[in-house]
């Protein structure tokens, strides 16, 4: 089980966060003006790597705030946490 | 108790304190300090199982958790039975009652033993080749295989016993109490870090502590006195914690760990009463110290398996821990030194040692020359090609070993025995340090496994880290545990030690035979009756990678996980394939390390705690009004309120019928509601639900459908303006969380630039929805203050009331169809307002009803239940909700998805009305909806989502999804079932008062 340090809270135990998905995926301001193959980019396209991730995680037994998480997928190390809207960290 | 079994000299066992015990209905005696094991033995009893498959007598092989064959039902048929016990761990206590697995009628007689004669044909793979055919035989097949395959019996009642969890944090966590984790312990804590050292015997020390060879000494001292000494010091330091009895289960990442604390199994029964027995403990620590040791290898050749072979080291145990001597006849067959100090224990108390059978052509130890100077015969380079005895062994036969170890040699000599000690060579127990993540690197010279990359801050020390000689041992310890504590001070001055062990061993996995493979018996896993023959066997199917071997033999999926054999299957694997050893790697070590209980798996979360449930602020009316209950999500909600011996048919006629006639009143409670504020409360609903809200004015309600970004219903509710820039959510009970969440998400990650702010209130408010012709005339009475009259409070509106100066919010709101209305109240009123409703309804023959009879009215209006009508896949166009969908918004969550290739197709399964050609016949949900029934395979067009027999409209009414459904109104479709079709036509999904009559009737 992860210890992850939420960027609001502190370190807490895995059992307090839920996973989210890939980070840094934003919604289409303009949805309608796009193709079905450029929505369907958004809307299933996920990245599942091995090695360096960037991940969405929510404290939702806590703070209830979303924060990005970079994880080495092959490992479970986490790299960095930061808040929404940050940019990421350079690898 | 044969008396020239039991020594009296051991400090373990207290002689003074006899203990009765019963094994296979029969009564034994045995000292405190005993495991059933040693008990067992000292009795002169070997054979205490029968093996998986073949049922070959089969009896005690070591003294710990690495035991394959001593595994017995404890507690026989008490409600505390266990079933996969090993004896070896078991501390015998007074009363204790246990018995043999997998045998019958008895151990000694075992009729399974049978398939001992038929293992000719019982080969690896036996039952996937045999029972293929026919296929749909499987299921006749399976019950006798099922039944004459055999572990213990699980327990048929409640465990009567008390587990619990326990979180535990500390700097340092050292796993295992011989002498390199002792060390590090006083290390660690002397330096100040809170260390915790656990260890799954009883006693602390290890292998070391009973140790009393004059050929390894520490500081001159011989080792367990010097060792007794450490222990004794290290419990008194503060920082130090010490957990005996405590078994690390499972290393997860980040050093968090998992280990069962036993804290009664070793006490009679009767003190067993109100104390916890077994306790999980989760632990994080900052810094874990593995030094688990290393587990003894058998030798893998012919009929290696019968009671009365045992590993040597545990021989060695049996003698001088416990005092008894496991046979009066022995002999030990050896690869490397160890089985030497098991001599010299057997010589020390007089035991007659036949013969010692060492592969090794060369010799050149001091203990093995002292062994040689008491007249024992060593036979140097000889094996043991076969053994004899059914229930026991008795003899066995040798022969030369060839140069190369490939074959044996020259003429066949017998040797009488009754015991005979294996050694095989060490196998460091890196179980825990591969679960952790950890790499492991192959060690040419001795054949075994060790740490390599560590995935967290540990480390490994002693045997488990490759250590096997004690100079060794201490040497490492000492340095690696400075390093990895960053210390500069050891506690441990200059300590001398001498061995007289040297560390040569000759490996051969697979002992040569007189005899062609075919016509051996070579066990490699002794719990799951593996052969070396049925290995190789694989490889000759074209088995190549060792995780589909392991699968297809069975190798090392017993209880034990193959911890003594695994390394040999490796070993033979890549003999047979001509590979490297390490380059198929190893099969995952998986937790636990030895099988947990489910009680301690589960802790305290047993009974009502399972599974928590929420109940209302009204549920104690519903209960004491005779309400059934159904779970909705964690809700306990009143499903419906049976009289006078109803059945549920009966109650929910009745209670829908009153519900249109007069009045109802149904417990709302459980919606999920969100408390919405801020000025951008209006722009947000916008973008979350399908419907247009900027113009909903103060005081309005409104219905709303939410999607998913893919189109698909996720979520419906009515929300209220409360205020300019305040509104309350209703949601369905079971997606309040999840709706939550969802809002939440996109107001911190997409829209941030949004002044709005959520608040859950769902547990804060008791809603009472009292429905019907006659809900004016009752709510009226309730909150007479309150002006009811449609142009003040017209349906979908909301007033601010009090109830005995109690605020409440009223809505003006129905899922029903009738004219009603929600009460809103502070929850801890809630029943009492319920109650006031209930008196002022009396006249009205106000009738509550739960969950089915609310079902049934909406769908008599054809309203659907997000959850049961949908199920992800339907857009609103494919419900029929059009209407419900904004053309004028720009966007809101999903609307790009409406109008995808696959969305927009006509032949989507969409929502339609069903009605039954007879009107009396009720479908069943979920029952499948086709067209034709002549086609073969039948094309499925849909199933049904609700069905009711309508006591309003006196028939039969359903809804029901169906491919194109949308333009079959009037159709003819068939619902078969398993003895008949039933004729249904496609309807309007509304089925009673379309126009909203009810809704507007002038009350």
């Amino acid at each position: 089980m992860f210890l992850i340090t939420c960027p609001f809270c502190g370190e807490r135990e895995q059992s307090e966060f839920k996973a989210g998905g890939e980070a840094h995926i934003v919604r289409p301001k303009q949805p309608t003006e796009l193709s079905d193959d450029e929505w369907a980019e958004y809307l299933f396209m996920r990245k599942n790597i091995k090695g360096i991730q960037f991940e969405r995680w929510n404290h939702v037994h806590g703070c209830r705030k979303w924060f990005n998480m970079v994880r080495d997928t092959s490992n479970d190390q986490i790299k960095a946490v930061y808040k929404m809207g940050e940019k990421p960290p350079v690898k | 108790m044969s008396n020239n079994l039991r020594f009296k000299t051991s400090k373990f066992i207290d002689e003074t304190y006899r203990v009765s015990f019963k094994f296979n209905n029969k009564t034994y005696f045995g000292f405190k300090g005993d495991t059933l094991a040693s008990a067992l033995l000292a009795n002169g009893i070997h054979l205490v199982g029968r093996s998986f498959k073949y049922h070959r007598p089969r009896g005690i092989m070591t003294t710990g958790s690495e035991e394959p064959n001593a595994i017995i039902q404890l507690h026989d048929n008490s409600s505390r039975t266990e079933p996969n016990v090993r004896a070896t761990e078991v501390e015998i206590y007074e009363g204790l009652v246990a018995s043999s697995q997998n045998c019958w009628p008895n151990v000694n007689f075992d009729i399974g033993g049978i398939n001992n004669l038929l293992s000719p044909i019982l080969p690896a793979g036996f039952y996937y080749k045999t029972f293929m055919w026919p296929a749909s035989f499987w299921e006749k097949y399976e019950y006798f295989i099922r039944k004459s395959a055999g572990l213990g019996k699980s327990p048929k009642v409640a465990d009567p016993d008390i587990y619990e969890h326990k979180y535990i944090h500390c700097d340092v966590l050292v796993i295992g109490a011989g002498i390199s984790g002792i060390m590090a312990a006083k290390m660690a804590a002397k330096n100040g870090f809170k260390t915790l050292l656990v260890d799954e015997k009883s006693y602390l020390g290890g292998s070391s502590i009973y140790d009393n060879s004059e050929f390894s000494k520490i500081n001159n001292q011989i080792t367990s006195s010097w060792l007794e000494k450490e222990i004794n010091e290290i419990s008194k330091i503060e920082n130090l914690e010490i957990k005996t009895r405590t078994s690390v289960a499972a290393f997860h990442g980040y050093n968090f760990l998992l280990a069962r604390e036993n804290l009664t199994d070793h006490l009679p029964i009767n003190q067993r009463e109100n104390k916890v027995r077994q306790r999980l403990l989760k632990i994080r620590a900052k810094k874990v110290i593995t030094a688990t040791g290393s587990i003894e290898r058998p030798l893998i050749f012919d009929n290696n398996d019968r009671p009365g072979i045992m590993l040597s080291s545990a021989i060695k145990k049996y003698i001088d821990l416990y005092g008894v001597a496991c046979g009066e006849n022995n002999i030990l067959f050896t690869n490397n030194d160890t089985a030497y100090e098991t001599a010299m224990s057997l010589i020390q108390r007089g035991i007659k040692i036949n013969a010692i059978i060492d592969i090794r052509e060369q010799i050149d130890s001091k203990i093995s020359y002292e062994v040689e100077k008491n007249n024992i015969k060593i036979y140097k380079g000889y094996s043991v090609v076969d053994t004899y005895g059914y229930r026991r062994i008795n003899k066995i036969s040798i022969m030369k070993l060839s140069k190369d170890g490939q074959t044996v040699i020259g003429d066949k000599i017998k040797l009488n025995c009754d015991c005979l000690g294996i050694s095989g060579g060490w196998t460091p127990a890196v179980h825990l340090f591969t679960q952790s993540g950890g790499k492991l690197k192959f060690r040419e010279e001795d054949q075994v496994f060790i740490p390599n990359v560590y995935p967290s801050d540990q480390i490994s020390i002693g045997s488990c880290n490759g250590d096997f000689g004690l100079d060794e041992i201490i040497k490492n310890t000492l340095s690696s545990i400075k390093k990895f504590l960053d210390i500069d001070n050891s506690e441990y001055k200059a300590v001398e030690t001498i061995s007289g062990l040297n560390q040569s061993k000759r490996n051969i996995w697979l002992l040569p035979s007189d005899k062609s493979i075919g016509k051996t018996k070579s066990f490699v896993d002794y719990q799951n009756d593996a052969t070396a023959k049925d290995i190789k066997l694989a490889l000759r199917e074209g088995f190549r990678s060792i995780e589909h071997v392991k699968r297809y033999t069975t190798t090392g999926m017993g209880t034990d996980q193959g911890k003594l054999g695994n390394m040999h299957a490796l070993g033979i694997i890549s003999e047979t394939a001509g590979t490297k050893m390490g380059e198929h790697g190893t099969t995952t070590f998986r937790p636990p390390y030895t099988p947990l209980t489910f009680g301690t798996i589960v802790g305290r979360n047993v009974g009502e705690f399972f599974d928590i449930f929420r109940r209302t602020p009204i549920h104690d009316w519903h209960v004491a009004n005779n309400a059934e209950f159904e779970n909705v999500g964690q809700w306990k909600r009143a499903w419906y309120y049976p009289k006078d011996n109803e059945n549920m048919h009966q109650a929910v006629q009745r209670e829908s019928k009153a519900a249109r006639d007069s009045a109802g009143i149904l417990d709302a409670s459980t919606l999920g509601k969100i408390d919405i504020q801020g000025t951008d409360s209006s722009e947000f609903l916008n973008r979350v639900y399908t419907n247009a809200w900027s113009k909903l004015a103060v005081g309005k309600c409104r219905y709303g459908l939410m999607l998913n970004e893919d189109g698909m219903v996720y979520d419906d509710g009515v929300t209220t303006r409360l205020g300019e820039n305040h509104y309350i959510m209703t949601t369905t009970t079971g997606g309040a969380a999840n709706v939550l969440g969802k809002l939440e998400d996109y107001l911190q990650t997409e829209w941030p630039e949004l002044d709005v702010y959520l608040s859950s209130v769902t547990d804060h408010y008791a809603t009472i929805s009292v429905c019907g012709p006659n809900s004016k005339k009752i709510v009226s009475k309730v909150i007479p203050d309150l002006d009811l009259s449609d142009e003040k409070f017209p349906h979908m509106s909301f007033k601010n009331a009090k109830i005995d100066n109690i605020k409440c919010r009223v809505m003006r709101i129905s899922f029903t169809g009738e004219h009603s209305y929600e009460i809103n109240i502070q929850a801890n009123f809630g029943k009492s307002v319920w109650e006031k409703c209930m008196e002022a309804g009396k006249d009205f023959n106000i009738t509550p009803y739960g969950t089915e009879t609310m079902h049934l009215l909406r769908a008599e209006k054809g309203f659907i239940i997000v959850g049961q009508d949908t199920d992800a896949t339907l857009t609103p166009i494919d419900l029929q909700m059009d209407w419900i969908v904004s053309k004028k918004k720009y966007d809101f969550i999903g609307k790009r998805s409406l109008y995808r290739s696959d969305t927009i197709r006509e032949d989507r399964k969409q929502l339609v009305g069903l009605l039954t050609e007879n009107p009396e016949e009720v479908l069943e949900e979920g029952a499948q909806i086709v067209a034709d029934i002549k086609k073969s395979p039948i094309e499925m067009l849909g199933h049904v989502t609700s069905s009711y027999y309508s006591p309003n409209l006196k028939k039969s009414i359903a809804l029901g999804v169906v491919k194109g459904g949308k333009n079959m109104l009037g159709q003819k479709l068939i619902i078969p079932m398993e003895n008949k079709n039933i004729n249904v036509t496609v309807a309007d999904p509304v089925f009673l008062d379309k126009e909203g009559e009810r809704l507007n009737a002038k009350l």
